[in-house]
């Protein structure tokens, strides 16, 4: 079935590499960690004492009376959406609002309002809860702000689907645009929880690294040493745009997003299937929603964690559902596991590979594993025509999200 | 504390809560048409009036103080 043609006319984030997508691109060509140790008090006591933190933090960058009202994880949403908007050109188009619609997910949401303001509920009392509290830890409330920012009124959503809500909201955008919703979709997913408690449930989950002496080797995808993934804080967005749209006020196009494939494992609330089942079926069926030849799929931007079971199955599925050609990175490696936001600063290292003709290394990749039998590009960037890339995002509970990009 | 205290010290609060310039604010500014202080910081402009000025400003008075006289008369009274 012929679709309505997607394309991506801006990028925005800010990342542990970099405050803005230059320069994480040039961070992830260069093969950077964003991953440092935790100097908080709080974090003394904790298994975890490393994390990938903003590069730049937000506090410099919006108006202190308004940073009060924002949880982080909505300052930085605000941060990334504002780049990408500029960055499509969009600020003076003239653009109708009510064609304009916003996806942006978080895997958390709020936490981090949440927790400060029980503290302060525990040691003052209920009056003097901030009555900004509920808009700042509501999931909705990232996606929510970008849309108030750039005054969207095709819509505002909010997708969660832990560490797939990048991705799948992404893929909200692209359907908004196909069914005639919108022409243009802001759409991305943003985190901000390096908090004791949530490091602490993660930890306690057994799922996170504990190389707290070298944090730049902490997240490790597919080599034989990783002990899981460290976590990351940032936000990333893309500009997603009706083809036709873009051609006709001549908007500088960086790729088209040709398809999605959503599926959900059913198998386990945590565990990814061991054979990767449900992300063979998402990744099928990206690539019929995109109506291409697998054999065009000639990088994949991985998920891979640095997870000892997750990195594996994703390689059986990937192997299984696109065969041995294309060239894998897992730029996790690089900005840690941004949760939420995951999948749309790895859909924004895709879109400029695919434009720059380039896969982004995986660092920390000394000893690959055995069961690693594909093609990856350990520890340095290399250079390959890209006519069409994979974006892979799984979440807990199960949830399985594939995009396929092509050339513009 | 005289009039002129109270005003001093609201306007610190208005700044810190809802960016207000100092200057802006005397007594006979309206909060919301002049001062354009929503309604959620208002809120948090009384919480941190009481702990400023050790008064107590009940939700059913809080809807009277439209003006910052009207805000340093009810403090000036309590306190």
């Amino acid at each position: 079935m012929a679709h309505t043609d997607v394309v991506v006319t801006g990028l925005g984030a800010t990342t542990p590499l970099g405050g803005d997508v230059a320069s994480t691109w040039d961070a992830m060509l260069n093969g950077q960690s964003g991953v440092s140790a935790l100097t908080p008090d709080w974090a003394e006591q904790l298994p975890v004492r490393i994390a990938a933190q903003l590069a730049v933090d937000p506090a410099g960058l919006l108006d202190r009376v308004k940073l009060r009202r924002l949880d982080r994880s909505e300052a930085i949403a605000i941060i990334a959406a504002h780049q990408a908007w500029a960055d499509a050109g969009l600020a003076d188009s003239g653009l109708d609002p009510e064609r304009l619609g916003v996806s942006v997910g978080s895997g958390i949401g709020g936490a981090l309002t949440l927790l400060a303001q029980d503290d302060i509920l525990e040691a003052s009392g209920p009056r003097r809860v901030s009555p900004h509290t509920i808009p700042m830890l509501m999931p909705n409330g990232p996606a929510a702000w970008v849309g108030l920012e750039l005054g969207a009124q095709a819509g505002v959503h909010c997708v969660a689907s832990a560490c797939a809500t990048g991705a799948e909201a992404i893929t909200l955008g692209m359907d908004m645009i196909r069914a005639g919703r919108a022409d243009v979709v802001v759409a991305g997913g943003t985190e901000a929880v390096i908090h004791q408690l949530p490091i602490a449930g993660f930890s306690s989950m057994r799922a996170m690294s504990t190389r707290n002496d070298e944090p730049e080797k902490a997240s490790r995808p597919w080599d034989k040493a990783r002990d899981g993934f460290v976590l990351g804080e940032g936000a990333g967005t893309i500009v997603l745009e009706r083809a036709d749209h873009a051609a006709a006020r001549g908007a500088r196009v960086y790729a088209r997003l040709a398809g999605a494939g959503i599926t959900s494992d059913g198998y386990d609330i945590v565990q990814p299937h061991p054979e990767g089942a449900g992300a063979v079926r998402a990744i099928a069926k990206a690539i019929a929603d995109a109506d291409i030849d697998r054999r065009d799929i000639m990088h994949v931007n991985a998920h891979a964690t640095s997870t000892p079971v997750g990195d594996l199955a994703e390689i059986k599925a990937l192997r299984q559902a696109l065969g041995d050609h294309p060239v894998l990175t897992a730029t996790k490696s690089m900005s840690g596991h941004l949760l939420g936001a995951a999948g749309a600063l790895e859909s924004i290292a895709t879109i400029l590979a695919i434009r720059d003709g380039v896969v982004p290394p995986t660092i920390n990749l000394d000893d690959p594993d055995d069961g690693l039998d594909l093609d990856v590009a350990a520890n340095k960037a290399r250079h390959l025509e890209i006519p069409a890339a994979l974006n892979n995002s799984f979440g807990f509970g199960g949830h399985n999200v594939a995009l396929v990009f092509t050339r513009a | 504390m005289t009039r002129d205290e109270i005003t001093t010290g609201l306007a610190e609060i208005l700044e810190e809560v809802a960016g207000v310039t100092p200057d802006d604010v005397a007594e006979g500014k309206s909060f919301t048409d002049d001062l354009d202080v929503d309604s959620l910081s208002m809120v948090e402009v009384v919480v941190a009036a009481e702990e400023k000025f050790g008064v107590k400003i009940p939700d059913n008075e809080v809807q009277n103080l439209k003006t910052v006289g009207d805000a340093v008369s009810y403090i000036e009274a309590q306190s």
